[in-house]
């Protein structure tokens, strides 16, 4: 491949949240050519489970069983929701594509379904999300069912006291029990990580001393628990391997971040998009970007992060936006207003700092600044400050879009892989017919 | 003499910040019984809402040389009796150009004329000690400010004074006062749902910015305004020494040292009442701006958190603007006022608490007809354990030392490890409180590093569920309460890095565990699976603390 070839694609994905690697993973797919530019770290803040949307409308904090059934009210009450414009049928096809490309890089996913299910989380709420990986599923079912259950813990995993979620349920499930054993070889560490338990379980003979430790305190248990540290790229097997060992249904509980099925998710998707010809610039942030005068081919210039990486020009056909909010750096902020990182794009957002925040931070109607963000039209192509699209080929995604909660919503694996889609969908339109730049 | 709804002292103090803590000490050092009383807990006014700064007196030298002079002499004895809360960092007085150049040639006689030594400092000396300062500074000048930790000083008075008998009552309000006469018979007060009456032969009321209700309640109103000062902390430490503006005092003019982090101050905006004081972005804004022009690089740091207080300044209410009102102290008799058993001793400064206690005590003393002297002056405070925990460094320190098995860093930022949390769990329980996250919060670095709570929080409750010390779904309402006090702190200073801070948190408490709906229902079509489990979500509000 010559220099030239090599940075030249379809599309050019900046970013690589769940939004951008749903973006590549989609245009990929599609056969479109992609290069995606940005680090996946971010997606070591994702908790694993794929929400779609989960509260609807925030003021009144109402839950939804069935999340296409939200998404109806959500399209009649709130029609600038970026999920109010990916129709229902699309995001069916999107969820399942998107789970089945986690499934083949060894992140099963739980059969989809139509409706939104319960998790336990580590401090002992309750948490309504949409897509569990199948390593969380017997958790759903046993929280539901509220059979005789244990939940063992690990002493130094400083975030997560099963004794504090037995005490937080109890009363509602009175065969809810804990214990805490010491991990297989770090008996006298006292901080244990999350990413090095779930290491060392892939080892067979951590795996099974850890299995003896459980299996006397099992009890009339018919279900158990323990923090989601069953196993990184393995995962899949070293979970089987405790249910088969054990012999009963074993499930997983999310922790806080960052997260052992953050680092899952995160590999999974590297993954995914790897095999499917999605050539990365990992270590890369975009300096600049700019369209030809007919608008019809971008140019990228890329700086690398890493000492001595010189840099980079990539040519695109079209440019997906996935860079995310103020975490991800999509978006930033000073005292007086908040910027689009890259292009200065105009930003939709409240008229001064003050109106950001609410003095409550779980004030139910969430925070003004939470639904800032990136006005697009139809297409998903972000608007100039006249309201027309900025770039005919340049479209955005994720959270990065304005007019949404997605942490209130519970929507933010929803809003990135339906709007990723969508967009993809348009991505694909616009250059059906015209050749590769 | 205990019964729970009937209690006998000599002195009732109403307040717990450093004046009623000191009070506390002075009173029990000289063999008085007392009881304090705080309806909130230890500092939660301007007590814990301030720079920390222990002045020299060099900021009133030109406009109030009584409260210059009662500055430094003060100054020197906590200096050397309560040197464990105490970081003599000095202080650099910084005019930059376009300040009145008047006051900067007045000022070295200024301070003569109040026996504060202010000694001129080379520019490019001074700037090589502080490399933050202005290239636009045009004179500088040593005086001997220093930095004092208020929570370790309240809480190390008051657990001294309990040492000596000292009775303390945290969440306890006073409601109503029972009078004979020119008597203060009993005062009512309220713990929780109960109802107590307390019979004092005298009663102090030292409840800073309260004291004004306090006193109306009593039937015994005193003239006093109200002056918010908000101020900001600062994500990294941007000077060794305590940073004044020199000029006549006005908004943001000081920087102050404390530990890890710089606090920027403060404000002055008359207030009517005291419900609802939480920083502004506008403050925010000002005190950037303003302290910019000396500190050139707060321009573009960090800020973790702003706090605002409010200032009892006694006097006129005509009186526009805060900064004219004296920040003298005021003790009140009320004899004129028909009552000869209680006193008020408000207004002052940080600085100045342990004489305002001093004279309250002295007064309280004459009436009771007891003779000791006041021993405060020359008694050092002695160091208590677990009271040590406020000061930033000494948790990693302690953790070093002893890091073990059983000893985790429960807070990151500020390396508080669960010994520490235990020690003051401890010290609080045998004190027959049922101790908070917040209680823990306010007695150690918990939450108060970039985090802000976000993960320390969880952290920290996780472990008190594994000791014991938690039970039912109360760990919830504490990790709630804990993160809202946080936030309210954090709003005015969200951008840049620390709003993307504060996006994790609400990531982490909203997206992931949801605690926004607890309570809430499960809505929609008619529900098969009957809808979200009720517990966890309902957590009891009874549960919360108060």
């Amino acid at each position: 491949m010559t220099d030239a070839a090599r940075n030249t694609c379809d599309v050019a994905v900046i970013g690589a949240g769940m939004a951008g690697m749903a973006a590549a993973l989609f245009a990929a797919e599609r056969g479109l050519s992609c290069i995606q530019v940005g680090n996946a770290g971010g997606l070591l803040f994702a908790s694993g489970l794929l929400d779609l949307l989960g509260v609807h409308p925030l003021a009144e904090a109402r839950l939804w069983q069935s999340p296409y059934d939200a998404l109806a009210a959500l399209a009649r009450e709130q029609p600038d929701h970026p999920l109010a414009r990916v129709d229902a049928s699309s995001i069916r096809t999107a969820f399942e594509s998107f789970v089945t490309a986690l499934g083949a890089a060894g992140l099963p996913y739980a059969p989809l379904g139509e409706r939104n299910r319960n998790v336990l989380t580590s401090i002992g709420t309750i948490k309504s999300t949409f897509g569990v990986p199948r390593s969380m599923l017997a958790g759903v079912d046993a929280l539901e069912a509220r059979p005789p259950c244990l939940l063992v813990d690990f002493r130094g995993l400083r975030e997560f006291s099963a004794r504090q979620i037995v005490a937080t349920l109890g009363r509602s499930w009175p065969g809810l029990r804990h214990e805490r054993i010491a991990f297989p070889g770090c008996e006298a560490a006292p901080e244990l990580y999350a990413a090095h338990l779930a290491r060392a379980l892939e080892a067979g003979e951590t795996r099974a001393r850890t299995i003896d430790l459980v299996q006397p305190l099992l009890g009339s248990a018919r279900a158990l628990g323990f923090p989601a540290v069953l196993g990184l790229a393995r995962a899949s097997a070293v979970h089987a391997a405790f249910e088969a060992g054990l012999g009963l249904p074993v499930f997983e509980i999310p922790t806080m971040p960052t997260s052992v099925p953050g680092l899952r998710l995160l590999g999974a998707l590297e993954a995914a998009v790897s095999a499917r010809g999605v050539r990365r610039r990992q270590q890369a942030a975009v300096r600049a970007l700019t369209f030809d005068a007919d608008g019809a081919t971008a140019t990228l210039e890329l700086e690398g992060m890493a000492r001595g990486d010189g840099g980079e020009q990539v040519r695109a056909r079209a440019v997906v936006l996935a860079t995310g909010r103020f975490m991800g750096r999509g978006l930033t902020a000073d005292r007086g207003q908040v910027r689009e990182s890259i292009l200065g794009l105009p930003v939709h957002q409240p008229a001064s700092r003050e109106a950001w925040h609410q003095r409550d931070f779980l004030a139910p109607s969430g925070h003004a600044i939470n639904s800032a963000g990136l006005r697009v039209d139809d297409a998903w192509r972000p608007l100039d400050a006249g309201g027309k699209p900025a770039w005919p080929r340049l479209f955005a995604v994720g959270s990065i879009l304005a007019h949404q909660d997605w942490m209130r919503s519970k929507c933010g694996s929803g809003l990135a892989i339906a709007t990723a889609w969508s967009a993809i969908e348009q991505v694909a339109r616009e250059l059906r017919g015209t050749a590769p730049g | 003499m205990n019964s729970p709804s009937f209690i006998q002292t000599q002195v009732l103090i109403i307040g717990g910040g450093v004046t009623g803590t000191a009070l506390a000490r002075d009173l029990a050092l000289r063999g008085v019984d007392c009881i304090l009383v705080e309806k909130d807990d230890i500092n939660a006014g301007a007590s814990g809402r301030n720079h920390g700064l222990l002045h020299s007196g060099a900021r009133y030298v030109a406009n109030d040389r009584d409260t210059a002079m009662e500055c430094r002499s003060e100054g020197d004895i906590l200096k050397r009796m309560a040197a464990q809360t105490i970081q003599d960092t000095g202080g650099y007085f910084v005019a930059v150009q376009g300040d009145d150049e008047r006051y900067i040639a007045d000022f070295p006689s200024y301070c003569k004329r109040s026996g504060i030594s202010a000694q001129a400092v080379d520019l490019a000396a001074a700037r090589a000690l502080e490399p933050a300062l202005s290239q636009r500074a045009i004179a500088v000048f040593e005086v001997p400010d220093a930095s004092i930790d208020p929570f370790r000083l309240s809480l190390e008075s008051m657990a001294h004074a309990r040492s000596l008998g000292a009775r303390l009552m945290r969440r306890t309000r006073v409601v109503g006062f029972e009078r004979d006469g020119r008597q203060i018979r009993a005062v009512r007060v309220r713990i929780g749902a109960d109802d107590v009456r307390i019979e004092a032969a005298q009663v102090v009321n030292a409840a800073g910015a309260w004291a004004r209700e306090v006193a109306l309640l009593a039937g015994a109103p005193i003239q006093m305004t109200y002056s918010k000062g908000t101020l900001l902390v600062t994500h990294t430490r941007l000077a060794g020494r305590v940073v004044n503006r020199l000029r006549p005092p006005s908004n943001a003019d000081i920087m102050m040292p404390g530990g890890s982090v710089s606090i920027v101050g403060t404000t002055s905006t008359p207030v009517d009442g005291l419900d609802e004081i939480q920083p502004t972005t506008a403050e925010a804004d000002l005190i950037v701006e303003e302290a910019a022009r000396m500190l050139p690089a707060l321009a573009t740091m960090r800020f973790i958190r702003a706090f605002a207080g409010v200032r009892p300044l006694v006097g006129s209410a005509e009186v526009a603007d805060g900064r004219a009102v004296s920040r003298g102290y005021a003790l009140f008799g009320h004899e004129d006022q028909g009552l000869d058993n209680l006193a008020t001793i408000t207004g002052g400064k940080l600085t100045t608490c342990r004489l305002m206690a001093e004279r309250a005590a002295d007064l309280v003393c004459r009436r009771l007809g007891v003779t000791r002297p006041c021993l405060t002056a020359t008694t050092p405070l002695p160091v208590a354990a677990e009271c040590a925990w406020t000061a930033p460094g000494h948790s990693p320190r302690v953790w070093m030392r002893s890091h073990g098995l059983e000893d985790p860093l429960l807070c990151e930022c500020e390396m508080v490890s669960g010994s520490a949390v235990d020690a003051i769990y401890a010290a609080l329980r045998s004190a027959g409180d049922t101790p908070t996250l917040t209680d823990i919060g306010l007695r150690s670095r918990v939450g108060k590093g970039a985090c802000q709570g976000a993960f320390c929080a969880v952290r920290t409750v996780a472990h008190l569920y594994q000791r014991g010390d938690f039970l039912a779904s109360r760990g919830l309402a504490e990790i709630v309460d804990f993160i809202g006090e946080r936030w309210r702190g954090q709003r005015a200073v969200l951008w840049g890095e620390q709003l993307a801070q504060a996006e994790l948190m609400e990531a982490l408490h909203c997206g992931l565990f949801a605690e926004e709906l607890r309570g809430a229902e499960s809505q929609g079509e008619a529900s098969r699976d009957g809808g979200v489990p009720d517990a966890p979500r309902a957590a009891p509000a009874g549960e919360a603390p108060s």
